[in-house]
């Protein structure tokens, strides 16, 4: 198998993925801090922790500006969001509810609990990748919807 | 110091999931569509963003504090309750009904349209309902 039989998007995967690492990694060893998107933005909305307030609005801010100013230069990416309302209105609900229920996502658990060897986020990634799964075949293949 | 820190962190992140397509919900949607047209990308993703990682914790370990002095958070009591196997199963199905993860749309909300938009609004309603699930949790405990 020669390099460019490799398909690009793998690629930039890979190179995405790793700087996902990195930035999680100069929190971690920078601030002492998880990187999990979903508790950085629940501790906000739900003001469980004023202390840490400053500093998650920074990371915000640059979760934000950064790449959108990556946008403003080399174009907007393909988001291929769903253009059905109520759905995106039930999606996001099950997202920010279940997340925090968990107390983390793709990011806290897959990337910075799994990496640990943390039970907890083990299981939480096998949880949510197994229900996503179902979901999906059950949406798209038997309900036809998606 | 620790603002900065965060910023730069905050910044890599979000390049990150740019780059790494996670930001494309068609492509988050064909990586669970797994009896499907099965998109393998994201495990190269997940793979790439836990290589960093496993070195940090390695060197944690060893240092004890922080850059900024501060204690490294200690690893949670190996805990499996309703609360964290509900919460996950409920996160896994709005993630493959919207193709969105909380990262990728706070991300790409400059970008996103009307539908990234109102899927960030919806998720921070569910942020909010959470405590008031807690809350209810508390008063029957």
């Amino acid at each position: 198998m020669s390099l460019s039989s490799i398909p690009s998007d793998w690629i930039f995967g890979l190179a995405g993925g790793l700087l996902i690492g990195l930035s999680a990694a100069i929190l971690l060893l920078g601030n002492a801090r998880i990187l999990g998107a979903s508790g950085i933005l629940g501790s906000i909305v739900e003001g469980s922790e004023p202390d840490a307030t400053t500093e998650r609005l920074w990371f915000l801010g640059a979760l934000i500006g950064v790449p959108g100013f990556a946008v403003l230069i080399f174009g907007a990416p393909e988001t291929s969001v769903s253009g059905d309302l109520p759905l995106l209105v039930l999606a996001g609900v099950l997202v920010g509810l279940g997340t925090r229920l968990a107390n983390g996502c793709t990011s806290g658990h897959g990337v910075c609990g799994m990496s640990r060897f943390s039970w907890r986020s083990i299981v939480s990634t096998l949880d949510y990748l197994a229900v996503g799964f179902v979901v999906m075949f059950v949406t798209r293949h038997i309900l036809g919807v998606l | 110091m620790r603002n900065l820190v965060s910023a730069i962190s905050g910044g890599l992140f979000g390049l990150g999931l740019l780059i790494s397509g996670m930001t494309d919900t068609a492509k988050v949607q064909g990586w669970l569509d797994l009896f499907g047209q099965w998109d393998p990308t994201l495990a190269f993703v997940l793979g790439g963003a836990i290589l960093p990682m496993l070195l940090a914790w390695r060197i944690a370990a060893r240092r004890k504090v922080s850059a900024t002095g501060d204690a490294f958070p200690a690893l949670p009591e190996p805990l499996i309750d309703g609360r964290l196997l509900t919460g996950s199963a409920l996160f896994g199905a709005g993630w493959a009904l919207a193709g969105f993860c909380p990262g990728p749309a706070i991300a790409s909300v400059t970008w996103g349209g009307l539908g990234g938009g109102v899927f960030l609004i919806a998720m921070i309603g569910g942020m909010v309902l959470s405590t008031a699930v807690g809350k209810r949790r508390l008063a029957a405990a």
